[in-house]
């Protein structure tokens, strides 16, 4: 560690170090590039802490796990990539519905299938939020730096936690596997949230009855408070039900509590917005390339700046309409072929051009490119 | 300092990812911004490997290297892909069984570094730190402390090979002063 506390560090490494700053102690998993040092470092550091790490037979089996574990009353997280995130899927839509804490990480590769394993894209941007069946409350964060891949695992915990749901941790190859400082911070510092506990007997817990909040208390299997977990649609009991009523009520309360909540957890970061008239949105490993072209079009006299959400799901409808009632042009720029994308042209078309900048051969996209494309000099 | 980007190119397994890591974390303990990242095949073991170092005073978004100020190759393969990547008064560093395309405008130091491993430290294992002695004594002085260097490589080598790879470093200094 230097004078000023920084250490290098990778970006894997730094999800692992903040999943155990937020208490998880218990991991399953199995191991794929790009993510795989997530499973090697946290089965390394989770038994001196009393947790657990098991390698799992494969991806449909860790989702499964962590949900047993969560329910065991521990925080849990399983990292990924595209192959192992499409197959979790099924049981991502189960911890919705049966509202149980869990974090996953996705540290995106190129695909579709096995793709390029040791290259980044952005490929699951979609995903992160359609790829379960059925209407379900999606969360999705997206760091680009190691510092923030860090700070942005607690807060992934801590909203999983919060409103007892899996949480969707969206890196890609260049943020996971790039190595650069961080300041490894106190745990005095840092904000941990626990999820809410049943406070009255065991005999008179109703599981699944909210509280005005939206969420209900969840007491941890082994303590005396018995309920019925199901994936089928349940009414407050947990039992199984078919009446349209509850049917209606309870996918909408799992939709609200989260969508509802969205200034709770907005996170984004502005660059030069001020006087932009060219405005890039930009998110993960690409969102630094994008900094550097608004530094290299500002130079130009060109009026550029940066939007970078950091909350990727639920999308920031109202930071980007904002963004969009000043900007002349948006340009959108991903390792995709064009997702994000999507959603900023739902919201800001109506103000302002939006243009798709996309590239899928496995590279960062450049800040060259990116100038490029905006009609820059490079 | 002015940004220094070096690109270490090779073979994979000959170790040029792990010279990266130890630069630039001898660059973050000197107190420095410094990024370091990497591109490889799905192979353990042969096949492209290149590792990127940037070391800076100003914060560094654009995480690769665009024109290379340092360029390492170990193999004709690395340097036939990369060389062009260099920037046109940049230092170029390969080993002595690669031949070069004569028309190189920057400065080259063509140095035995695979036949140095082999018969001074009997392993092509330190190949790797060898050439990252060549490095650090090219990069220009003031930059990095050498005892932070020296430092960096005992924390990220197997305890056991600290002494031979401290010495490999040495001889890497060594051969790039000729």
């Amino acid at each position: 560690m230097n004078k000023e506390g920084y250490k290098l560090v990778q970006g894997n490494e730094a999800c692992v170090e903040g999943a155990l700053a937020a208490g998880m102690r218990f991991f399953a998993g199995y191991p794929i590039t790009p993510s795989t040092e997530i499973a090697e470092i946290s089965a390394e550091k989770l038994p001196a802490l009393g947790g657990r790490f098991i390698q799992m037979e494969d991806e449909l089996a860790s989702m499964a796990a962590i949900i047993g574990g969560s329910l065991a009353g521990k925080k849990t997280m399983t990292a990924t990539s595209g192959p192992g995130f499409s197959l979790m899927q099924e049981n991502i839509g189960y911890a919705a519905i049966t509202e149980i804490p869990c974090v996953v990480v996705n540290v995106q590769r190129g695909g579709p299938s096995t793709g390029l394993p040791t290259s980044p894209a952005q490929g699951e941007v979609m995903q992160a939020k359609w790829g379960t069946h059925g209407d379900h409350p999606a969360i999705a964060l997206t760091p680009n730096s190691v510092q923030e891949t860090f700070e942005y695992t607690v807060k992934a915990f801590n909203l999983a936690e919060k409103y007892r749901t899996p949480v969707i941790f969206l890196m890609d190859e260049t943020v996971g596997h790039m190595r650069e400082k961080m300041a490894f911070k106190d745990a005095s510092e840092i904000e941990i949230i626990d999820r809410k506990k049943p406070t009255c007997k065991p005999e008179d817990y109703v599981a699944y009855r909210p509280d005005e909040d939206m969420i209900p208390p969840m007491a941890p299997f082994g303590e005396g408070y018995r309920y019925h977990v199901s994936g089928l649609t349940h009414d407050e009991t947990g039992f199984p039900t078919n009446n349209n009523e509850i049917s209606e009520k309870l996918v909408r309360r799992l939709v609200d509590k989260v969508d509802k909540n969205i200034d709770d957890f907005s996170y984004y970061e502005e660059y030069k917005l001020e006087d932009a008239e060219i405005v890039i949105i930009a998110y993960g490993g690409v969102s630094r390339s994008a900094k550097s072209a608004v530094d290299d079009l500002r130079k130009q006299n060109i009026k550029a700046g940066l939007f970078r959400p950091i909350t990727i799901w639920p999308f920031l409808e109202k930071q980007v309409n904002k963004v969009s009632l000043n900007a002349k042009e948006i340009y959108v720029a991903e390792m995709n072929l064009g997702q994000y994308v999507l959603e900023v042209e739902r919201i800001a078309c109506k103000n302002c051009t939006v243009k798709s900048i996309n590239k899928v051969n496995g590279e960062l996209i450049t800040p060259e490119e990116i100038v490029k494309a905006i009609g820059g000099n490079k | 300092m002015k940004k220094l980007e070096i690109r270490l190119s090779g073979s994979g397994g000959q170790g040029v990812i792990l010279a990266a890591i130890i630069l630039a974390n001898a660059g973050v303990e000197q107190g420095l911004n410094a990024i370091q990242t990497q591109s490889y095949g799905p192979e353990a073991r042969g096949g492209a490997s290149k590792a990127e170092v940037i070391l800076s005073n100003d914060e560094i978004n654009y995480p690769k290297i665009t024109r290379a100020n340092i360029l390492l190759s170990l193999t004709q393969k690395a340097y036939d892909k990369y060389n062009s990547s260099l920037e046109t008064n940049g230092i170029l560093i390969v080993d002595e069984s690669v031949k070069l395309s004569g028309d190189e405008t920057f400065k080259v130091y063509t140095l035995p570094i695979l036949r140095t491993a082999q018969e001074k430290f009997e392993t092509q294992l330190v190949a790797n730190i060898i050439s990252l002695g060549a490095i650090y004594e090219l990069m220009g002085e003031g930059i990095i402390d050498k005892d932070i260097m020296i430092r960096s490589i005992t924390e990220r080598v197997p305890a056991h090979t600290v002494q031979k790879n401290t010495d490999a470093f040495e001889e890497g200094i060594k051969l790039a002063r000729g």
